[in-house]
């Protein structure tokens, strides 16, 4: 059976990893190669490498981040972040990433979505919308010139499947980096434009963000970023938690799998059964 | 046993610096990522990786000149080779992606379009658990039902279901893995999904 999947976005700002509030404020956090090293030990489904520096200063991708940040990630990797030709993305698959992310450029050229699709296959493109609420709705945020568009998260959506995308990311301006969990009335009219696989970002805290979104939306991945980067087996706990309840791979060696924890995510001790089947060597009292 | 000479063909639409990464990993020093007939001459397995449209894919052998020296390395000369994704998909007579399009023609069969129930969105991307035939030597060292990561809109209808080592369950029974005598081919991305992966790859070089 097909598995949600547990995304985990990795945001990075002049060549380091950043925690991004609400687009516009970050903290530094460590290097990319790094990032991505630990995230696939701890049995991350998939990562999003997201340069925000890149389209903002109208340069290329940064190849060479995303050659060295790839290396010893073997989970697949979407890159986004200035991207605006073929040829972008055909280096760009030359450096380890499997998918590309249009944000900006399927503001500015949507044509490009399709010649990617053209090219590369549809599920090869992911088509990434940035949220905002408003006083009438949800509406497309354009982050470059800080406003929002006329049109709404859902009908952007349904144009660039039709334009080639074959999935879609879609983020909340407002819960960014907040920890109140998932926008799932933002969520909801999105999965119901398209039908390809749709993947939510912004605002989890805790396994059971993940928990309430997919189990009570259609989509079929979820993403965090600032939250993974913070605690040590972030990923394989969150996984174990959301394991108890929802059908996600989880197979590293720690598997937490006979943990319990409490809503924030921290460990309680095993129950006694789990402790008494760990004995070893049973070694009963001595009787003098 | 000395270790194979493993020639990751490039042909300008794979990922081909991911699956080295992944095949370094495992301790394989004598790995090229090439389109050099020299190179590909010299090899004791051949991979043949993909990510994007067949069409283009197949624009691409082309253009390089490599379909005859692949058919005379791969059927003649017997030697082992692993399509992954496209790769895969390279081996059927033909696909109807964006119009009918011959490929190679090693396993007889046709890429098609998933056509699913609505409720399953296309394309089917994810890990998914995949039931193998034990005997297939691709699959010695995964356990039952492992988990592998796919990303395909397309799946290969193959004509002999004897050539279906392997399948996932998406709405329909999804070919996840293709085997006739020396050629293998997989639909999920084992350079992509972490363990199993890695071991999929340990079981293909060491079966050679």
């Amino acid at each position: 059976m097909l598995k949600k999947r547990i995304v985990a976005t990795v945001v990075v700002r002049n060549g380091i990893v950043v925690q991004s509030i609400n687009f516009g404020r970050y903290l530094p956090v460590g290097k990319p190669l790094i990032a991505l090293e630990f995230l696939n030990s701890w049995g991350i489904d998939e990562i999003i490498l997201l340069d925000i520096s890149a389209s903002k200063e109208g340069q290329q991708p940064d190849y060479e981040m995303v050659r060295s940040a790839s290396a010893r990630s073997y989970v697949p990797l979407t890159v986004g972040g200035g991207i605006s030709s073929v040829a972008h993305i055909r280096e760009l698959m030359h450096c380890g990433a499997d998918k590309i992310s249009f944000n900006q450029m399927a503001l500015q050229k949507p044509e490009l979505i399709s010649e990617a699709a053209d090219v590369f296959g549809n599920q090869c493109v992911v088509v990434s919308i940035d949220a905002l609420k408003t006083a009438d709705g949800y509406r497309v945020y354009d982050y470059l010139k800080k406003e929002t568009l006329g049109k709404t998260p859902a009908e952007f959506a349904a144009s660039a499947e039709k334009l080639g995308a074959g999935e879609i990311l879609i983020n909340s301006v407002d819960r960014d980096g907040s920890y109140q969990g998932y926008d799932l009335d933002l969520i909801k009219p999105v999965c119901a434009a398209v039908n390809v696989p749709v993947i939510a970002a912004g605002g989890a805290k805790n396994a059971d963000d993940f928990i309430e979104v997919l189990s009570q939306t259609e989509i079929s991945a979820a993403s965090a970023a600032n939250f993974f980067h913070f605690t040590e087996h972030s990923v394989n706990r969150t996984k174990a938690s959301i394991a108890q309840q929802l059908d996600v791979r989880l197979e590293t060696h720690a598997d937490y799998k006979e943990n319990q924890f409490d809503k924030d995510g921290r460990l309680s001790k095993k129950t006694d059964q789990v402790l008494e089947d760990m004995l070893f060597v049973r070694i009963e009292k001595e009787e003098i | 046993m000395k270790q194979p000479n493993i020639v990751i063909i490039d042909y300008g639409v794979g990922n081909t610096y991911s699956v080295g990464n992944a095949i370094k990993f495992l301790g394989y020093k004598r790995l090229s990522i090439s389109d050099n007939p020299k190179e590909i001459e010299k090899a004791d397995a051949l991979i043949l990786p993909g990510v994007g449209a067949f069409e283009e894919a197949v624009k691409n052998l082309k253009s390089r000149n490599l379909i005859p020296l692949l058919n005379e390395q791969v059927l003649n000369r017997q030697k082992p080779i692993l399509g992954i994704c496209v790769g895969m998909q390279l081996l059927a007579t033909d696909s109807n992606e964006k119009g009918i399009h011959p490929g190679l023609d090693w396993i007889k069969g046709r890429v098609e379009k998933l056509e699913l129930k609505p409720e399953f969105a296309v394309p089917h991307v994810g890990w998914n658990n995949v039931s193998f035939n034990e005997e297939c030597p691709l699959f010695t060292r995964n356990e039952a039902n492992a988990n592998f990561y796919f990303d395909h809109s397309y799946y290969f209808n193959c004509e002999n279901p004897d050539h279906v080592v392997a399948h996932c369950k998406y709405d329909i029974e999804v070919t996840a893995a293709v085997q006739k005598d020396n050629i293998f081919g997989v639909q999920f991305h084992p350079e992509k999904s972490q363990t199993s992966g890695l071991k999929l790859f340990r079981s293909f070089f060491n079966a050679l």
